[in-house]
């Protein structure tokens, strides 16, 4: 990236054990590659392999959603176009759970039982997530989740490839706190488990800053709010007591609309009281007038605006497949690039579709990232990433105004929550366990039986 | 004024030798790659007093200024590039050599408060007088100087007194002035009033008396009047939001209210008319977009209303007198619609643009109108007045209330009353989509838009009073100023809560509503 470096080096030290850490981890022992490392049953050759595409193409989500089936489609032409997987053909099975929790796990299921899939790509907002775990776990299959989340989960069966809090929030938080001077803050978010658990470790972590109590003002809405005016007034409020105050916005999908538009017509510029959002990408932003919003912020692992000839290659083809060149790209399609090549890779590493083999093989995988580096699958079976901070433009794209030095390593529990700081997931064997306590070297469940 | 410029023309032709060093310096610093770099440039860039000082900035500001790799800027014009550094055209150079020079918010900052001093001089007086806001919201005592000359050598009042309080402000924040210019400050900034006064007090409130007393005395009054304003605001914002509950009610009020249809599908009706919004606007093309949303109204009330007939014809005229088979059949066309509308337009959120004469706010006192709420309100008005123009003044509105009243003795009387229940359901389905236009402008044209709407619609009507018209507004307006007042008290998810608890309680006491109808009519 061309872009400068505003950040301290310093302050990610701690966040990102970098590159180092990843390449080794690529090089893992995997004595399991050798022993599972048999040919595909013959029965199997001409069949074709499975991957479900378990995302919601109605309802409130589709919004977001659509546009992920459509990529993993496009990756998996790309793929059988490439020759398939194992020599055999990929063929995906695409599932509309209608943004309907419970029908989820039942969509899981079906992909599971029935149609067989050897790996699941889907599931966007965390209740989806938790609804669908126990059937994973149950039945032995393997998801890749695509969105950054609130983390402090860590189960077998799933591999993280969007960003854990310290992938996310916890910088774009530092940059604001060093670049930008904040230190008020306004945490707001619509009113369930992503911006609650993301808002409670932002809460511990800007305390160990020595932020006081009364410099922090936490606001939930219900999903879809859409009269802001006196919420944003209230934070005007709160903003104008002589101390430089932003806004961590953890506002879900269809609220912000209105909320920015409100943000504008009361003419709070970003120079004013800077907004900073986890869930607003270039998707979101294609719906709204972008001139207003100048200067506020994002951060993401990806932006389209990110300068590489990888990235270049990928809006190319997703132009071309989805026929319309200006649909835009964001962060969680990324995520399912990355995820489904770790796929790829690693079946071709177990020389098998089967679970449990792949699940093995998984980590240590490293795929190149849009960005211009590698991802690495990590023994928490979250993936390492680097984190962008941006500044909406007036068309709508992204100016990265800062990029952590190295990849982050994704925290899935938090050392900011009390109940979570002693807790390790490590898949590896002998290990091989999702929330071990360092403490007291116990064992406890790290998915379903948690959540 | 003229007066003004060849002061800041001496001034400059003064200072210019002295600070060329800091000015090259300062050029260098624009050209540097990091944010920090650019933002130090643009404060030498201001104080140097170079004359280019405010095009460069201000080019800066707009994204047109470009620098080349040997550190050298150029202003990309209309005609193609100039020399930052000279102001002469730069013919041979090419787009594809420079690099544009990038922003983030603390350079922003710097250029707003950087183009605020230096606009203080402009010949026009709403520039110096948002230059002088952009001074006081900066308060730097650096600005001191130029803000004397600038407040010498104005003649506007109002601009004069805008001057003034920058000075007040950046008086105290200059750790060596005297506590008697200081004190004099903090009564200019109490005068002033306001939440942004009130931030510039804040830090000095623990200082010594007699300035630290002056400081709380202003801010104990600042407050009060902020509180008093705070109130008015927050009846603004029910009032506001009252009328957005209205617009969206005010067609369930017919096809609910005097039909007595449990239409699901009302939410679908207003979504419709959002999307009716876009269409024209898109068909129009960008140059129209001020009167685009005007001819939307009519657009989106045919295109629902027409679309509430063929419902009617089709499906719920099968079902009258039986609630329970109209409320599932309606929920099923509303999910028909919103999947229709997701596959024609896509699921993701459509831009409506809003009009030039909608966009931007007003201060009153102390209160923050913004336009765009005013149209609505004003919209939401008419609407009402004239659906009661037609129920009450026209033939149609006539045989409607007959119907409703009493169909048998209506149709006895000659009423043709299949036709006239299409008309009425397609009245409230037409007065569903015009909300729809409304709404785009405030909230998301997405095929989930009219689900947002739909049990805030019935709350009103049925908390209004089934049947009457006034009730209807009575009821969202009431909603929308408790909601408003709870909101800040207590939050957003407990207010709305507590409104529907309220609403619950109301009805059980009141079943028939705020306004009940009454006479015959309320025993049909």
């Amino acid at each position: 990236m061309a872009g400068p470096l505003t950040l301290d080096r310093r302050s990610f030290g701690r966040l990102g054990i970098g590159v180092t850490a990843a390449a080794a981890l690529g090089a893992l022992p995997s004595s399991e590659r050798r022993a599972e490392a048999a040919p595909a049953p013959a029965a199997d050759a001409g069949t074709p392999i499975k991957v479900g595409i378990l995302h919601s193409l109605s309802g409130t989500m589709a919004i977001s959603e659509t546009t992920l089936k459509d990529v993993m489609l496009m990756l998996i032409a790309q793929q059988n176009a490439k020759g398939g997987l194992l020599s055999r053909k990929l063929e995906a099975v695409v599932v509309d759970p209608a943004s309907n929790w419970p029908l989820f796990a039942e969509k899981a299921r079906q992909l599971l039982s029935v149609d067989k899939c050897a790996a699941v790509f889907g599931c966007w907002t965390s209740v989806s997530r938790k609804s669908v775990l126990p059937v994973f776990e149950e039945l032995n299959g393997i998801l890749f989740y695509p969105v950054q989340y609130e983390g402090q989960e860590c189960s077998r069966n799933v591999f993280y490839t969007g960003a854990a809090p310290n992938q996310q929030a916890i910088p774009a938080v530092d940059y604001l706190m060093e670049t930008e001077k904040v230190t008020r803050w306004v945490l707001a978010g619509t009113d369930y488990v992503y911006p609650r658990t993301t808002n409670q470790i932002l809460e511990a972590y800007l305390k160990t800053k020595g932020v006081a109590d009364a410099d922090i003002m936490i606001n939930y809405t219900p999903f879809g709010h859409s009269d802001w005016q006196s919420i944003i007034a209230q934070i005007k409020q709160f903003g104008s007591a002589g101390k430089k105050t932003a806004v961590v916005s953890t506002i879900n999908g269809d609220a912000n609309v209105p909320f920015y538009k409100e943000l504008g017509n009361q003419g709070i510029k970003a120079t004013d009281i800077p907004v900073v959002a986890f869930s607003v990408g270039e998707e979101e932003l294609a719906g709204m007038d972008t001139k207003p919003l100048v200067g506020h912020l994002a951060a993401w692992n990806y932006f389209e605006s990110v300068d590489t000839p990888e990235n270049k290659a990928f809006i190319e083809s997703w132009h071309s497949y989805i026929k319309n060149p200006k649909r835009t790209t964001n962060d969680p399609m990324e995520a399912h690039y990355i995820g489904f090549n770790m796929w790829l890779k690693a079946v071709e590493k177990a020389g098998t579709t089967d679970p449990n083999p792949v699940i093995d093989a998984a980590i240590g995988v490293a795929v190149p990232n849009l960005s211009g580096g590698y991802s690495s699958m990590m023994p928490n079976h979250h993936i390492t990433k680097p984190v962008f901070i941006g500044e909406i433009e007036d068309d709508g794209q992204f100016n990265i105004v800062s990029q952590t030095p190295g990849l982050v390593v994704a925290q899935e529990w938090s050392p900011y929550v009390a109940e979570t700081k002693d807790l390790i997931g490590d898949w590896r064997k002998p290990l091989a366990c999702g929330a071990f306590n360092v403490k007291t070297s116990s064992c406890g469940a790290g998915g379903a039986k948690r959540a | 004024m003229i007066r003004g410029a060849a002061l800041l023309l001496g001034l400059l032709l003064a200072l210019g030798s002295a600070s060329r060093a800091q000015a090259q310096d300062a050029y260098s610093l624009l050209a540097s790659p990091s944010f920090d770099g650019i933002r130090q440039g643009v404060q030498e860039l201001g104080r140097s007093g170079d004359s280019r000082a405010l095009p460069i900035i201000s080019a800066l500001q707009d994204g047109e200024l470009f620098a080349r790799a040997d550190h050298a800027l150029f202003i990309r014009t209309a005609s193609g590039f100039i020399d930052a550094k000279t102001g002469e055209s730069a013919p041979d150079v090419t787009a594809a050599q420079l690099k544009k020079v990038r922003l983030n918010n603390p350079v922003r900052e710097a250029i707003d408060q950087t183009l605020g001093s230096l606009r203080l001089f402009d010949p026009d007086p709403d520039r110096r007088r948002a230059a002088a806001d952009a001074v006081f919201h900066a308060h730097d005592p650096l600005a001191l100087s130029a803000l004397d000359r600038a407040i010498a050598a104005e003649r506007d009042p109002a601009v004069h007194r805008a001057m003034t309080e920058a000075r007040a402000a950046a008086l105290l924040s200059a750790p060596d002035a005297s506590t008697q210019d200081k004190l004099a400050s903090v009564d200019i900034i109490r005068a002033r009033g306001g939440a942004d006064s009130r931030a510039i007090l804040e830090p000095l409130r623990d200082q010594p008396p007699p300035l630290g007393s002056a400081v709380a005395a202003a801010m104990r009054s600042i407050d009060q009047q902020l509180q008093f304003w705070g109130v008015i605001q927050s009846v603004y914002y029910g009032v506001s939001l009252g009328s957005v509950l209205l617009l969206a009610a005010a067609g369930l009020a017919i096809t609910f209210g005097v039909m007595g249809v449990i239409n699901m599908a009302h939410g679908e009706m207003v979504m419709l008319g959002a999307y009716a919004a876009f269409v024209v606007q898109q068909a129009l093309g960008p140059a129209w977009t001020g009167t685009s949303i005007v001819l939307a109204v009519p657009a989106a009330f045919v295109i629902s209303g027409g679309l509430g007939i063929v419902i009617e014809r089709t499906l719920i005229r099968w079902l009258y007198g039986r609630p329970l088979e109209t409320l599932l059949a309606t929920w099923g066309v509303s999910l028909v619609l919103q999947q229709a509308v997701r596959s024609i337009f896509g699921p993701d959120n459509r831009p409506v643009q809003p009009p030039g004469w909608m966009s931007g706010d007003f201060h009153l006192g102390g209160l923050t109108l913004t336009l765009n709420r005013l149209v609505i309100i004003v919209f939401a008005a008419l609407v009402l007045a004239g659906l009661m123009a037609v129920l009450r003044l026209t033939p149609l509105g006539l045989r409607m209330r007959a119907v409703t009243q009493n169909r048998t003795m209506a149709a006895a009387m000659g009423i043709a009353t299949p036709w006239i229940d299409a008309f009425t359901f397609g009245l409230g389905s037409g007065v569903a989509g015009m909300a729809g236009v409304a709404l785009s402008q405030i909230d998301n044209v997405s095929p989930n838009l009219g689900q947002s709407y739909i049990i805030d619609s019935f709350m009103v009507v049925v908390f209004g009073g089934v049947g009457n018209l006034w009730g209807t507004a009575i009821g969202a307006l009431t909603l929308g100023i408790v909601n408003k007042f709870l909101e800040p008290v207590a939050g957003a998810v407990l207010g709305k809560i507590a409104v529907l608890v309220m609403v619950i309680l109301f009805i059980q006491r009141k079943p028939r509503g705020l306004v009940p109808l009454r006479g015959r009519a309320a025993e049909a």
